[in-house]
Protein backbone atom coordinates (compact mmCIF):
# COMPACT_ATOMS: atom_id res chain seq x y z
CA UNK A 1 0.00 0.00 0.00
CA UNK A 2 2.97 2.30 0.73
CA UNK A 3 6.28 1.59 -0.92
CA UNK A 4 9.44 3.62 -1.26
CA UNK A 5 12.53 2.88 -3.28
CA UNK A 6 15.82 4.68 -2.63
CA UNK A 7 13.97 7.79 -1.55
CA UNK A 8 16.38 10.69 -1.05
CA UNK A 9 15.72 14.28 -0.10
CA UNK A 10 18.39 16.97 0.02
CA UNK A 11 17.97 20.54 1.21
CA UNK A 12 20.95 22.12 -0.48
CA UNK A 13 23.93 20.24 0.94
CA UNK A 14 21.94 18.83 3.82
CA UNK A 15 20.74 15.29 3.25
CA UNK A 16 17.45 14.87 5.11
CA UNK A 17 16.80 11.28 3.99
CA UNK A 18 18.97 8.95 1.98
CA UNK A 19 18.10 5.82 0.00
CA UNK A 20 15.06 5.04 2.09
CA UNK A 21 13.31 1.85 0.94
CA UNK A 22 10.46 0.25 2.85
CA UNK A 23 7.05 -1.30 2.36
CA UNK A 24 3.82 -1.09 4.35
CA UNK A 25 1.16 -3.69 3.72
CA UNK A 26 -2.53 -3.01 3.28
CA UNK A 27 -4.66 -2.87 6.43
CA UNK A 28 -1.73 -2.49 8.83
CA UNK A 29 -0.70 0.21 11.24
CA UNK A 30 2.96 0.98 10.76
CA UNK A 31 5.07 3.24 12.97
CA UNK A 32 7.81 5.49 11.69
CA UNK A 33 10.35 5.74 14.48
CA UNK A 34 13.51 7.72 14.87
CA UNK A 35 15.19 10.36 16.99
CA UNK A 36 14.65 14.08 16.39
CA UNK A 37 15.76 15.24 12.93
CA UNK A 38 15.89 11.62 11.72
CA UNK A 39 13.82 12.53 8.65
CA UNK A 40 10.39 11.26 9.75
CA UNK A 41 8.44 14.40 8.85
CA UNK A 42 10.33 14.78 5.56
CA UNK A 43 9.45 11.19 4.65
CA UNK A 44 5.79 11.80 5.45
CA UNK A 45 5.75 15.07 3.53
CA UNK A 46 7.14 13.32 0.48
CA UNK A 47 4.58 10.51 0.73
CA UNK A 48 1.75 13.04 0.92
CA UNK A 49 3.01 15.05 -2.05
CA UNK A 50 3.78 18.12 0.04
CA UNK A 51 7.47 17.90 -0.80
CA UNK A 52 9.09 16.38 -3.86
CA UNK A 53 11.95 13.93 -3.38
CA UNK A 54 15.37 14.66 -4.83
CA UNK A 55 15.78 11.06 -5.97
CA UNK A 56 13.97 7.76 -5.71
CA UNK A 57 10.42 6.59 -6.05
CA UNK A 58 7.38 6.41 -3.78
CA UNK A 59 4.12 4.59 -4.41
CA UNK A 60 0.99 5.13 -2.37
CA UNK A 61 -2.21 3.14 -2.96
CA UNK A 62 -0.81 1.98 -6.29
CA UNK A 63 -0.05 5.48 -7.58
CA UNK A 64 3.33 7.05 -8.13
CA UNK A 65 3.64 10.09 -5.85
CA UNK A 66 5.60 12.04 -8.45
CA UNK A 67 3.81 10.91 -11.60
CA UNK A 68 0.23 10.92 -10.28
CA UNK A 69 0.25 13.40 -7.38
CA UNK A 70 -3.45 14.21 -7.63
CA UNK A 71 -4.49 10.54 -7.42
CA UNK A 72 -2.14 10.09 -4.45
CA UNK A 73 -3.55 13.15 -2.68
CA UNK A 74 -7.04 11.81 -3.26
CA UNK A 75 -6.03 8.46 -1.68
CA UNK A 76 -4.28 9.91 1.36
CA UNK A 77 -5.52 11.44 4.59
CA UNK A 78 -2.78 13.40 6.31
CA UNK A 79 -2.48 14.83 9.80
CA UNK A 80 0.65 17.00 9.94
CA UNK A 81 2.52 17.59 13.20
CA UNK A 82 0.76 20.94 13.65
CA UNK A 83 -2.96 20.26 13.41
CA UNK A 84 -4.03 22.25 10.33
CA UNK A 85 -7.19 23.90 11.60
CA UNK A 86 -8.73 27.33 11.12
CA UNK A 87 -9.68 28.61 14.59
CA UNK A 88 -12.33 30.96 13.23
CA UNK A 89 -14.36 28.07 11.77
CA UNK A 90 -16.74 25.72 13.53
CA UNK A 91 -15.77 22.04 13.54
CA UNK A 92 -18.59 21.28 11.12
CA UNK A 93 -17.76 24.14 8.73
CA UNK A 94 -14.09 23.17 8.76
CA UNK A 95 -14.81 19.52 7.97
CA UNK A 96 -17.19 20.68 5.24
CA UNK A 97 -14.41 22.81 3.75
CA UNK A 98 -11.93 19.92 3.87
CA UNK A 99 -14.52 17.64 2.24
CA UNK A 100 -14.86 20.16 -0.58
CA UNK A 101 -11.13 20.55 -1.24
CA UNK A 102 -10.77 16.76 -1.05
CA UNK A 103 -13.37 16.66 -3.81
CA UNK A 104 -16.05 14.73 -1.96
CA UNK A 105 -19.14 14.99 -4.22
CA UNK A 106 -21.63 17.61 -3.03
CA UNK A 107 -24.35 14.99 -2.53
CA UNK A 108 -22.08 12.99 -0.19
CA UNK A 109 -20.58 15.91 1.70
CA UNK A 110 -22.97 15.90 4.63
CA UNK A 111 -22.66 12.14 5.02
CA UNK A 112 -18.85 12.41 4.94
CA UNK A 113 -18.86 15.08 7.64
CA UNK A 114 -21.27 13.06 9.81
CA UNK A 115 -19.13 9.95 9.42
CA UNK A 116 -15.89 11.77 10.32
CA UNK A 117 -17.59 13.39 13.32
CA UNK A 118 -18.83 9.98 14.43
CA UNK A 119 -15.47 8.20 14.03
CA UNK A 120 -13.49 10.93 15.77
CA UNK A 121 -16.06 11.39 18.55
CA UNK A 122 -16.66 15.06 17.79
CA UNK A 123 -20.41 15.07 18.36
CA UNK A 124 -20.26 17.28 21.51
CA UNK A 125 -18.25 19.99 19.75
CA UNK A 126 -19.37 19.85 16.13
CA UNK A 127 -21.11 23.24 16.26
CA UNK A 128 -18.38 24.97 18.28
CA UNK A 129 -15.64 27.26 17.01
CA UNK A 130 -12.33 25.42 16.79
CA UNK A 131 -10.59 28.15 18.78
CA UNK A 132 -12.83 27.29 21.74
CA UNK A 133 -12.26 23.52 21.91
CA UNK A 134 -9.62 21.64 23.89
CA UNK A 135 -6.29 20.43 22.54
CA UNK A 136 -7.55 16.85 22.58
CA UNK A 137 -10.58 17.74 20.50
CA UNK A 138 -8.40 19.73 18.08
CA UNK A 139 -6.30 16.61 17.58
CA UNK A 140 -9.49 14.68 16.92
CA UNK A 141 -10.56 17.32 14.41
CA UNK A 142 -7.18 16.81 12.73
CA UNK A 143 -7.79 13.08 12.52
CA UNK A 144 -11.36 13.65 11.33
CA UNK A 145 -10.15 15.86 8.46
CA UNK A 146 -7.67 13.15 7.47
CA UNK A 147 -10.53 10.64 7.25
CA UNK A 148 -13.17 12.85 5.69
CA UNK A 149 -12.83 11.45 2.14
CA UNK A 150 -12.43 7.89 3.39
CA UNK A 151 -8.86 7.54 2.08
CA UNK A 152 -7.13 4.20 1.64
CA UNK A 153 -4.02 5.46 3.42
CA UNK A 154 -3.87 7.60 6.54
CA UNK A 155 -0.60 9.30 7.51
CA UNK A 156 -0.35 10.76 11.00
CA UNK A 157 2.66 12.81 12.11
CA UNK A 158 3.00 12.55 15.90
CA UNK A 159 -0.74 12.20 16.51
CA UNK A 160 -0.56 12.16 20.32
CA UNK A 161 2.02 14.88 20.89
CA UNK A 162 1.06 17.41 23.55
CA UNK A 163 -1.95 15.47 24.83
CA UNK A 164 -2.63 14.48 28.42
CA UNK A 165 -2.54 10.76 29.34
CA UNK A 166 -6.31 10.27 29.08
CA UNK A 167 -6.40 11.96 25.68
CA UNK A 168 -3.45 9.84 24.52
CA UNK A 169 -5.35 6.66 25.38
CA UNK A 170 -8.43 7.94 23.53
CA UNK A 171 -6.48 8.87 20.40
CA UNK A 172 -4.65 5.52 20.40
CA UNK A 173 -7.97 3.70 20.58
CA UNK A 174 -9.19 5.80 17.71
CA UNK A 175 -6.10 5.02 15.60
CA UNK A 176 -6.42 1.29 16.34
CA UNK A 177 -10.02 1.39 15.17
CA UNK A 178 -8.91 2.75 11.78
CA UNK A 179 -7.09 -0.47 10.93
CA UNK A 180 -10.18 -2.22 9.65
CA UNK A 181 -10.67 0.18 6.76
CA UNK A 182 -7.40 2.03 6.28
CA UNK A 183 -3.67 1.51 6.08
CA UNK A 184 -2.10 3.77 8.67
CA UNK A 185 1.41 5.12 8.99
CA UNK A 186 2.22 7.17 12.06
CA UNK A 187 5.36 8.78 13.35
CA UNK A 188 6.01 8.97 17.05
CA UNK A 189 8.65 9.43 19.70
CA UNK A 190 6.71 7.31 22.15
CA UNK A 191 7.93 3.74 22.01
CA UNK A 192 5.04 2.50 24.13
CA UNK A 193 2.72 3.84 21.46
CA UNK A 194 4.36 1.59 18.90
CA UNK A 195 3.86 -1.55 20.98
CA UNK A 196 0.26 -0.64 21.73
CA UNK A 197 -0.83 0.52 18.31
CA UNK A 198 1.49 -0.64 15.55
CA UNK A 199 1.85 -3.91 13.68
CA UNK A 200 5.31 -2.99 12.56
CA UNK A 201 7.89 -0.24 12.41
CA UNK A 202 10.24 1.55 10.09
CA UNK A 203 13.15 2.87 12.12
CA UNK A 204 15.24 5.64 10.62
CA UNK A 205 18.20 7.56 11.94
CA UNK A 206 20.00 10.48 10.31
CA UNK A 207 17.84 9.99 7.24
CA UNK A 208 18.79 6.36 6.72
CA UNK A 209 16.79 3.22 7.17
CA UNK A 210 17.98 1.28 10.19
CA UNK A 211 15.34 -1.45 10.31
CA UNK A 212 11.90 -2.33 9.04
CA UNK A 213 9.50 -5.11 9.98
CA UNK A 214 7.13 -6.35 12.67
CA UNK A 215 8.30 -6.02 16.27
CA UNK A 216 8.61 -9.80 16.61
CA UNK A 217 10.72 -10.01 13.47
CA UNK A 218 13.03 -7.26 14.60
CA UNK A 219 13.34 -8.68 18.09
CA UNK A 220 14.14 -12.09 16.65
CA UNK A 221 16.88 -10.61 14.47
CA UNK A 222 18.82 -9.71 17.60
CA UNK A 223 18.31 -12.88 19.56
CA UNK A 224 19.45 -16.41 19.05
CA UNK A 225 17.72 -17.68 22.15
CA UNK A 226 14.27 -17.36 23.62
CA UNK A 227 13.49 -17.66 27.28
CA UNK A 228 11.79 -16.48 30.48
CA UNK A 229 12.63 -14.73 33.71
CA UNK A 230 11.21 -16.58 36.73
CA UNK A 231 10.62 -15.17 40.17
CA UNK A 232 10.25 -17.95 42.74
CA UNK A 233 9.79 -17.93 46.49
CA UNK A 234 13.27 -19.37 46.78
CA UNK A 235 16.14 -19.49 44.27
CA UNK A 236 19.15 -21.71 44.95
CA UNK A 237 21.49 -24.07 43.06
CA UNK A 238 19.25 -27.05 43.71
CA UNK A 239 16.37 -25.33 41.96
CA UNK A 240 18.61 -24.22 39.08
CA UNK A 241 19.70 -27.80 38.51
CA UNK A 242 16.05 -28.89 38.31
CA UNK A 243 15.57 -26.62 35.33
CA UNK A 244 18.89 -27.70 33.77
CA UNK A 245 17.63 -31.28 33.75
CA UNK A 246 14.64 -30.32 31.65
CA UNK A 247 15.24 -31.56 28.05
CA UNK A 248 15.58 -28.67 25.55
CA UNK A 249 16.84 -26.12 28.07
CA UNK A 250 20.18 -24.60 27.08
CA UNK A 251 21.07 -22.24 29.87
CA UNK A 252 19.85 -21.55 33.41
CA UNK A 253 21.36 -18.90 35.66
CA UNK A 254 20.57 -16.34 38.30
CA UNK A 255 20.16 -12.68 37.37
CA UNK A 256 19.62 -10.77 40.59
CA UNK A 257 16.63 -12.28 42.29
CA UNK A 258 15.34 -13.84 39.07
CA UNK A 259 16.22 -17.09 37.34
CA UNK A 260 16.81 -16.75 33.61
CA UNK A 261 15.93 -19.88 31.64
CA UNK A 262 16.93 -19.96 27.95
CA UNK A 263 16.30 -22.33 25.07
CA UNK A 264 16.76 -22.34 21.33
CA UNK A 265 14.52 -19.94 19.40
CA UNK A 266 13.02 -22.78 17.38
CA UNK A 267 11.32 -24.23 20.49
CA UNK A 268 8.75 -22.97 22.99
CA UNK A 269 9.51 -24.36 26.48
CA UNK A 270 7.22 -22.11 28.50
CA UNK A 271 4.63 -24.83 29.20
CA UNK A 272 7.24 -27.31 30.46
CA UNK A 273 8.84 -24.67 32.67
CA UNK A 274 5.51 -23.81 34.30
CA UNK A 275 4.63 -27.49 34.73
CA UNK A 276 7.93 -28.10 36.50
CA UNK A 277 7.33 -25.17 38.83
CA UNK A 278 3.90 -26.50 39.76
CA UNK A 279 4.89 -30.16 40.09
CA UNK A 280 7.88 -29.36 42.32
CA UNK A 281 5.92 -26.65 44.15
CA UNK A 282 8.64 -24.07 43.60
CA UNK A 283 6.39 -21.14 44.56
CA UNK A 284 6.13 -19.37 41.18
CA UNK A 285 5.45 -15.69 41.81
CA UNK A 286 6.11 -14.22 38.37
CA UNK A 287 7.15 -15.23 34.87
CA UNK A 288 7.97 -12.91 31.96
CA UNK A 289 9.48 -13.27 28.55
CA UNK A 290 13.10 -12.37 27.89
CA UNK A 291 12.01 -10.94 24.52
CA UNK A 292 13.60 -7.59 23.99
CA UNK A 293 11.31 -4.73 24.89
CA UNK A 294 10.79 -1.94 22.44
CA UNK A 295 13.15 0.45 24.22
CA UNK A 296 16.03 -2.05 24.09
CA UNK A 297 15.24 -2.87 20.50
CA UNK A 298 15.05 0.77 19.47
CA UNK A 299 18.29 1.72 21.19
CA UNK A 300 20.17 -1.19 19.69
CA UNK A 301 18.88 -0.43 16.20
CA UNK A 302 19.44 3.31 16.36
CA UNK A 303 22.93 2.87 17.79
CA UNK A 304 23.79 0.69 14.80
CA UNK A 305 23.15 -2.72 16.28
CA UNK A 306 21.24 -3.89 13.24
CA UNK A 307 24.14 -3.24 10.91
CA UNK A 308 26.51 -5.18 13.12
CA UNK B 1 -13.76 26.84 -10.92
CA UNK B 2 -15.38 24.01 -8.98
CA UNK B 3 -12.14 23.44 -7.08
CA UNK B 4 -11.53 27.17 -6.55
CA UNK B 5 -14.93 27.90 -5.05
CA UNK B 6 -14.31 26.21 -1.65
CA UNK B 7 -11.10 28.22 -1.29
CA UNK B 8 -12.94 31.47 -2.11
CA UNK B 9 -15.68 30.66 0.42
CA UNK B 10 -13.18 29.80 3.13
CA UNK B 11 -11.20 32.99 2.53
CA UNK B 12 -14.32 35.15 2.64
CA UNK B 13 -15.31 33.44 5.88
CA UNK B 14 -11.86 34.17 7.29
CA UNK B 15 -12.10 37.83 6.23
CA UNK B 16 -15.50 38.33 7.77
CA UNK B 17 -15.00 36.35 10.96
CA UNK B 18 -11.99 38.47 11.85
CA UNK B 19 -12.16 42.24 12.40
CA UNK B 20 -9.75 42.99 9.54
CA UNK B 21 -12.28 43.17 6.67
CA UNK B 22 -14.75 45.20 8.74
CA UNK B 23 -12.05 47.66 9.80
CA UNK B 24 -10.59 48.05 6.31
CA UNK B 25 -14.03 48.50 4.72
CA UNK B 26 -15.24 50.88 7.44
CA UNK B 27 -12.16 53.09 7.31
CA UNK B 28 -12.27 53.11 3.52
CA UNK B 29 -15.94 54.13 3.53
CA UNK B 30 -15.37 56.76 6.18
CA UNK B 31 -12.53 58.35 4.23
CA UNK B 32 -14.24 58.04 0.86
CA UNK B 33 -17.40 59.58 2.36
CA UNK B 34 -15.39 62.42 3.82
CA UNK B 35 -13.62 63.17 0.53
CA UNK B 36 -16.85 62.93 -1.42
CA UNK B 37 -18.64 65.29 0.96
CA UNK B 38 -15.74 67.77 0.90
CA UNK B 39 -15.52 67.73 -2.87
CA UNK B 40 -19.29 68.16 -3.32
CA UNK B 41 -19.26 71.00 -0.81
CA UNK B 42 -16.36 72.66 -2.65
CA UNK B 43 -18.04 72.04 -6.01
CA UNK B 44 -21.23 73.71 -4.77
CA UNK B 45 -19.45 76.79 -3.59
CA UNK B 46 -17.46 77.02 -6.85
CA UNK B 47 -20.59 76.44 -8.93
CA UNK B 48 -22.44 79.21 -7.11
CA UNK B 49 -19.58 81.64 -7.68
CA UNK B 50 -19.26 80.67 -11.32
CA UNK B 51 -22.99 80.94 -11.85
CA UNK B 52 -22.61 84.70 -11.56
CA UNK B 53 -20.51 84.70 -14.71
CA UNK B 54 -22.03 82.78 -17.67
CA UNK B 55 -18.58 82.36 -19.34
CA UNK B 56 -17.17 80.52 -16.35
CA UNK B 57 -20.39 78.61 -15.75
CA UNK B 58 -19.80 76.69 -18.99
CA UNK B 59 -16.71 75.21 -17.33
CA UNK B 60 -18.55 73.75 -14.35
CA UNK B 61 -18.22 70.01 -14.72
CA UNK B 62 -19.02 67.66 -11.83
CA UNK B 63 -16.99 64.82 -13.34
CA UNK B 64 -13.83 66.87 -13.42
CA UNK B 65 -14.42 68.78 -10.21
CA UNK B 66 -15.78 66.00 -8.00
CA UNK B 67 -15.25 62.54 -9.41
CA UNK B 68 -11.76 62.85 -10.93
CA UNK B 69 -10.21 64.14 -7.65
CA UNK B 70 -12.35 61.69 -5.67
CA UNK B 71 -11.00 58.75 -7.66
CA UNK B 72 -7.45 59.97 -7.20
CA UNK B 73 -7.98 60.25 -3.47
CA UNK B 74 -9.57 56.80 -3.36
CA UNK B 75 -6.63 55.35 -5.26
CA UNK B 76 -4.26 56.57 -2.53
CA UNK B 77 -6.54 55.17 0.18
CA UNK B 78 -6.53 51.83 -1.64
CA UNK B 79 -2.74 51.93 -1.70
CA UNK B 80 -2.79 52.34 2.07
CA UNK B 81 -5.55 49.86 2.85
CA UNK B 82 -5.20 46.94 0.45
CA UNK B 83 -1.89 45.64 1.87
CA UNK B 84 -3.95 44.97 5.02
CA UNK B 85 -6.29 42.75 3.02
CA UNK B 86 -3.59 40.79 1.24
CA UNK B 87 -1.12 40.44 4.12
CA UNK B 88 -2.70 37.36 5.67
CA UNK B 89 -3.50 35.37 2.55
CA UNK B 90 -0.50 33.02 2.59
CA UNK B 91 1.39 34.30 5.66
CA UNK B 92 -1.29 33.04 8.00
CA UNK B 93 -1.49 29.63 6.33
CA UNK B 94 2.23 29.25 6.80
CA UNK B 95 2.15 30.39 10.41
CA UNK B 96 -0.81 28.22 11.36
CA UNK B 97 0.54 25.15 9.53
CA UNK B 98 -2.59 24.95 7.41
CA UNK B 99 -0.63 25.18 4.16
CA UNK B 100 0.14 21.49 4.58
CA UNK B 101 -3.59 20.80 4.45
CA UNK B 102 -4.02 22.89 1.31
CA UNK B 103 -0.98 21.63 -0.56
CA UNK B 104 -1.69 17.97 0.21
CA UNK B 105 -5.26 18.26 -1.05
CA UNK B 106 -6.12 17.45 -4.67
CA UNK B 107 -6.56 21.19 -5.37
CA UNK B 108 -3.63 22.56 -7.38
CA UNK B 109 -1.38 25.38 -6.15
CA UNK B 110 -2.65 27.63 -8.94
CA UNK B 111 -6.26 26.98 -7.94
CA UNK B 112 -5.42 27.82 -4.31
CA UNK B 113 -3.71 31.08 -5.35
CA UNK B 114 -6.62 32.02 -7.58
CA UNK B 115 -9.15 31.19 -4.86
CA UNK B 116 -7.42 33.43 -2.37
CA UNK B 117 -6.91 36.21 -4.88
CA UNK B 118 -10.52 36.14 -6.08
CA UNK B 119 -11.74 36.29 -2.47
CA UNK B 120 -9.68 39.45 -1.92
CA UNK B 121 -11.10 40.88 -5.18
CA UNK B 122 -14.62 40.24 -3.87
CA UNK B 123 -13.79 42.25 -0.73
CA UNK B 124 -12.32 45.01 -2.93
CA UNK B 125 -15.46 45.02 -5.08
CA UNK B 126 -17.62 45.24 -1.93
CA UNK B 127 -15.58 48.22 -0.71
CA UNK B 128 -15.90 50.06 -4.01
CA UNK B 129 -19.58 49.19 -4.40
CA UNK B 130 -20.43 50.50 -0.94
CA UNK B 131 -18.37 53.65 -1.51
CA UNK B 132 -20.33 54.26 -4.74
CA UNK B 133 -23.72 54.35 -3.01
CA UNK B 134 -23.52 57.98 -1.79
CA UNK B 135 -22.20 59.15 -5.17
CA UNK B 136 -25.36 57.88 -6.89
CA UNK B 137 -27.17 60.87 -5.41
CA UNK B 138 -25.25 63.14 -7.77
CA UNK B 139 -27.07 61.42 -10.61
CA UNK B 140 -30.42 62.13 -8.94
CA UNK B 141 -29.71 65.78 -8.21
CA UNK B 142 -27.27 66.55 -11.03
CA UNK B 143 -26.24 65.34 -14.43
CA UNK B 144 -22.73 63.87 -14.38
CA UNK B 145 -21.55 61.91 -17.38
CA UNK B 146 -21.93 58.21 -16.52
CA UNK B 147 -19.06 56.94 -18.69
CA UNK B 148 -16.14 58.71 -16.91
CA UNK B 149 -17.81 57.80 -13.60
CA UNK B 150 -18.00 54.10 -14.47
CA UNK B 151 -14.51 54.15 -15.99
CA UNK B 152 -13.20 55.72 -12.80
CA UNK B 153 -14.60 52.88 -10.72
CA UNK B 154 -13.33 50.32 -13.22
CA UNK B 155 -9.91 51.99 -12.95
CA UNK B 156 -10.04 51.80 -9.16
CA UNK B 157 -10.96 48.13 -9.34
CA UNK B 158 -8.13 47.36 -11.77
CA UNK B 159 -5.69 49.38 -9.67
CA UNK B 160 -6.80 47.48 -6.56
CA UNK B 161 -6.51 44.18 -8.43
CA UNK B 162 -2.90 45.02 -9.28
CA UNK B 163 -2.20 46.03 -5.66
CA UNK B 164 -3.68 42.77 -4.40
CA UNK B 165 -1.69 40.72 -6.92
CA UNK B 166 1.48 42.21 -5.51
CA UNK B 167 0.22 41.73 -1.95
CA UNK B 168 -0.45 38.02 -2.52
CA UNK B 169 3.12 37.64 -3.75
CA UNK B 170 4.63 39.27 -0.66
CA UNK B 171 2.41 37.26 1.67
CA UNK B 172 3.73 34.05 0.09
CA UNK B 173 7.26 35.02 1.08
CA UNK B 174 6.85 35.45 4.81
CA UNK B 175 4.84 34.05 7.69
CA UNK B 176 4.73 37.44 9.36
CA UNK B 177 1.67 39.43 8.31
CA UNK B 178 3.17 42.78 9.30
CA UNK B 179 6.27 42.14 7.20
CA UNK B 180 4.04 41.15 4.29
CA UNK B 181 1.96 44.36 4.62
CA UNK B 182 5.02 46.61 4.95
CA UNK B 183 6.72 45.07 1.92
CA UNK B 184 3.55 45.42 -0.15
CA UNK B 185 3.07 48.99 0.97
CA UNK B 186 6.72 49.84 0.27
CA UNK B 187 6.61 48.36 -3.24
CA UNK B 188 3.37 50.15 -4.05
CA UNK B 189 4.84 53.44 -2.88
CA UNK B 190 7.86 52.82 -5.07
CA UNK B 191 5.66 52.32 -8.11
CA UNK B 192 3.73 55.43 -7.15
CA UNK B 193 6.80 57.65 -6.98
CA UNK B 194 8.13 56.29 -10.28
CA UNK B 195 5.98 58.85 -12.04
CA UNK B 196 7.73 61.64 -10.05
CA UNK B 197 11.06 60.33 -11.22
CA UNK B 198 9.56 60.22 -14.70
CA UNK B 199 8.97 63.97 -14.66
CA UNK B 200 12.66 64.71 -14.23
CA UNK B 201 13.90 61.97 -16.58
CA UNK B 202 14.39 62.40 -20.30
CA UNK B 203 13.68 60.40 -23.45
CA UNK B 204 13.25 56.67 -23.18
CA UNK B 205 13.72 56.65 -19.40
CA UNK B 206 10.82 59.04 -19.02
CA UNK B 207 8.60 56.78 -21.12
CA UNK B 208 9.65 53.66 -19.18
CA UNK B 209 9.17 55.25 -15.76
CA UNK B 210 5.83 56.72 -16.73
CA UNK B 211 4.69 53.39 -18.13
CA UNK B 212 5.62 51.60 -14.91
CA UNK B 213 3.81 54.08 -12.65
CA UNK B 214 0.38 52.98 -11.44
CA UNK B 215 -1.16 56.38 -11.57
CA UNK B 216 -0.19 57.40 -15.10
CA UNK B 217 -2.48 54.62 -16.30
CA UNK B 218 -5.24 55.65 -13.94
CA UNK B 219 -5.49 59.26 -15.15
CA UNK B 220 -7.09 58.44 -18.47
CA UNK B 221 -9.73 56.25 -16.87
CA UNK B 222 -10.93 59.04 -14.57
CA UNK B 223 -11.57 61.03 -17.74
CA UNK B 224 -13.60 58.20 -19.25
CA UNK B 225 -10.89 56.95 -21.60
CA UNK B 226 -10.28 53.22 -21.66
CA UNK B 227 -6.92 52.64 -23.29
CA UNK B 228 -6.09 48.99 -23.98
CA UNK B 229 -2.52 49.58 -22.84
CA UNK B 230 -3.82 50.66 -19.39
CA UNK B 231 -5.97 47.57 -19.16
CA UNK B 232 -3.06 45.37 -20.23
CA UNK B 233 -0.79 47.09 -17.69
CA UNK B 234 -3.06 46.41 -14.72
CA UNK B 235 -3.98 42.90 -15.75
CA UNK B 236 -0.39 41.94 -16.49
CA UNK B 237 0.72 43.47 -13.18
CA UNK B 238 -1.83 41.36 -11.29
CA UNK B 239 -0.94 38.30 -13.36
CA UNK B 240 2.76 38.85 -12.70
CA UNK B 241 2.08 39.02 -8.95
CA UNK B 242 0.19 35.71 -9.06
CA UNK B 243 2.84 34.15 -11.30
CA UNK B 244 5.56 35.12 -8.81
CA UNK B 245 3.44 33.72 -5.96
CA UNK B 246 3.19 30.40 -7.75
CA UNK B 247 6.95 30.45 -8.42
CA UNK B 248 7.73 31.18 -4.76
CA UNK B 249 5.52 28.34 -3.52
CA UNK B 250 6.89 25.88 -6.06
CA UNK B 251 10.47 26.96 -5.38
CA UNK B 252 10.03 26.52 -1.64
CA UNK B 253 8.80 22.98 -2.17
CA UNK B 254 11.37 22.00 -4.78
CA UNK B 255 14.48 23.60 -3.35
Amino acid sequence: MIETENLTKKYGDLVAIKDLSFKVEKGKIWGLLGPNAAGKTTTMRILTGFLPATEGRAMVAGYDVFEQPEAVKQSIGYLPETVPVYPEMTVEAYLGFVAEIKKVPRSKKKGAVDRAVEIAGLQPVRKRLIRNISRGYKQRVGIAQALIHNPQVVILDEPTIGLDPAQIVEIRQLIKSLKSEHTVMLSTHLLAEVTQVCDGVVIINEGQLMASGSLEELSATFKEKDGVYLRLKKSDNEILSLFRQLPGIDKVYLEGLEIKVEWDRSKDMREQVVRLCLEKQLGLLEMRSTAMNIEELYLRIVSGGMES
Amino acid sequence: MKAIWPVIKKELLSYFTSPIAYIVISVFLLLSGFFFYSLVWWFNSQAMQMAQNPDYYQQVNINQMVFAPLFHNLSIILLLMLPLLSMRLFSEEKKMGTEELLFTSPVSVIQIILGKYLASLIVLFTMLFLSAIPTIFTFIYGNPEPLPYLMGYLGLFLLGAAFLGLGVFWSSLTENQIVSAVLTFGTLLLFWVLSWAGYSARGLWQDVLNYLSFFEHFDGMTKGILDTSDLVYYLSFAFFGLFLTNSVIQFRRWR
